[in-house]
């Protein structure tokens, strides 16, 4: 917290937020300034609480499991993917294979979802409007897919613990293949509007630089770390879910400022087109859920899974008491440990690049409070 | 050179331009009139609720078998029943669905062995009074009724 009462002559406490456009939320941020220097940030969260993991212990596993959506909004369908995973490795049981093959087409939408309303939101900020109209356009195709396949667009609610509740709609590996042939003109689209645009890198090359030592010592995980140069990816290093029987590049780069951060989200959107285009040509046929009681009891014990949710690494920690509800949830959110980050990007930079730093961090204030 | 020729003739900018003009095209409007032009649902769309009747007999579909408000998250399902004295059969008095806490995830009419309570298309849900968001039986079984718009 910068101490108000010991400012020098020039310096200047200013608050931003929590009701701001740019904070993409209800995150507060305390700047001290120089003029338009940054010295220091003070990030003050916790307006969003609503005691997520709490909600855990008192409910059954099953009726848990609409809750996680709620935490990352923007990636609901990843989230209920590792929370059923660290369900399913509490219970010693794993997913059909018919059932992975869906798990992963519909997580990796929810990646293109996620990195496409960060895109447009972040580009938002820096002044470009023109993109988020496109990216909301392209979005809408995906959450009609959701809409189509599980019934909501949002918090989806579209794995359940041991598989999937619902079979694969008729026609969805068309509209699938449809988006994927789709998305890609789309993509370079996007990086026409954007990538060679000189206001676009003005604003971005070298502002809010964290290098490689720096996110190991944050913990900083997802398009943060590898736009460092470190080639980490869950979905490689610990495959989950089948991951390992697709074929896909982990897009890195080696500034770590926020102009990579751009290049490597926009990359990964194209792996994710991959890796769905792989998946939807074959699905295995065969039951959608694994043998689970009607009644979800796991034995006594623990378990941590973590995956590759769109922001970092998503982590899910389980304690068991051997009774239908659990004895502790614990999340591990990639944004809450991404914005400790924030205050090493930010300081020494001027005021106008808080907002494109906050921005590329690609923070959802649910998952933050929780 | 060429790069000093680019930035002169603002190359990048331009291409920028050249992709807004490419969608200028009216038939790339996506805005739909909303509420003249009701949009399109998909079948599995988690709405709201209904609770099923026989059509030919009027009869009630539920068993009040209890499952679905145990299966409910928030606790928001109340079923009361009754024992027919008769058939030995137990048979729905009341049945409460409070809206305004439903998150609509489905974990309800997943549980209903008989598929009496379900998840409509209807999404238009608004109420001008608290009490107006929970629905009782008959309001269940007969659907929401939206306002109609004149315009």
């Amino acid at each position: 917290m910068p101490e108000a009462t010991f400012l020098d002559a020039n310096e200047l406490i200013l608050n931003m937020g929590p009701q701001h456009p740019s904070t993409h939320g209800v995150l507060r941020v305390i700047l001290k300034l120089d003029g338009e220097k940054i010295l220091g940030t003070e990030c003050v969260i916790g307006y969003l609480h609503r005691g997520v993991e709490k909600i855990g212990e008192n409910r059954t596993y099953a009726m848990f499991a609409p809750y996680v959506d709620r935490m990352d909004y923007v990636a609901a369908v990843s989230n209920g993917l590792g929370y059923c995973l660290a369900v399913e490795k509490l219970l010693n049981v794993e997913a059909p294979p018919r059932a992975q093959a869906v798990r992963v087409i519909l997580t990796e939408l929810n990646r293109i979802a996620s990195h496409l309303l960060w895109l447009g939101t972040h580009a938002l900020d820096i002044g470009a409007i023109t993109p988020l109209f496109y990216v909301m356009r392209e979005r809408e195709e995906i959450l009609n897919i959701f809409e189509a396949y599980c019934g909501a667009r949002l918090t989806t609610h579209a794995f359940r613990i041991g598989g999937l509740q619902y079979e694969v709609y008729e026609g969805m590996e068309k509209q699938v293949k449809a988006f994927c042939k789709m998305f890609l003109p789309r993509v370079d689209e996007y990086e026409e509007l954007l990538t060679e645009n000189r206001i676009w890198k003005d604003r971005l090359v070298g502002v809010g630089v964290l290098t490689a030592e720096q996110c190991k010592q944050y913990g900083v995980t997802g398009p943060m770390l590898r736009a460092a140069g470190v080639k980490w990816d869950i979905r490689k290093a610990q495959p989950y879910s089948g991951y390992e029987k697709y074929d896909f590049e982990i897009p890195t780069r080696t500034n770590g400022d926020t102009y990579d951060r751009y290049i490597v989200r926009i990359q990964e959107m194209r792996q994710s087109v991959r890796m769905i285009e792989q998946a939807v040509d074959d699905i295995p046929e065969g039951p959608i859920m694994a043998k689970v009681g009607k009644v979800i009891k796991p034995p006594v014990g623990e378990a941590y899974v973590s995956i590759e949710a769109p922001k970092g690494e998503l982590g899910y920690f389980i304690v068991s008491d051997g009774s239908t509800q659990p004895y502790r949830v614990r999340v591990r959110p990639p944004s809450f440990v991404n914005l400790q980050a924030l205050d090493t990007m930010a300081r020494g930079g001027l005021v106008a690049d808080i907002v494109a730093i906050i921005g590329t961090i690609d923070i959802v204030l649910g998952e933050i409070d929780r | 050179m060429r790069k000093l020729l680019r930035t002169i003739f603002l190359v990048d900018l331009i291409q920028g331009l050249w992709v807004t003009f490419r969608n200028q095209h009216p038939k790339n409007i996506y805005t739909e009139q909303y509420p003249a032009q009701r949009p399109r649902i998909a079948e599995r769309f988690r709405g709201a609720p209904r609770l099923n009747i026989n059509p030919e007999t009027g009869e009630t579909l539920c068993i009040a078998c209890d499952l679905c408000a145990l299966a409910c998250p928030e606790n928001l399902i109340v079923v009361s029943s009754e024992r027919n004295k008769q058939t030995r059969r137990k048979e729905l008095t009341t049945f409460t669905y409070d809206t305004s806490r439903c998150m609509f995830c489905g974990l309800c009419e997943d549980a209903c062995p008989v598929d009496a309570l379900e998840l409509t298309q209807d999404f238009e849900l608004a109420s001008y009074t608290r009490e107006g968001a929970i629905w009782d039986r008959q309001m269940l079984e007969e659907g929401p009724k939206p306002t109609w718009y004149r315009y």
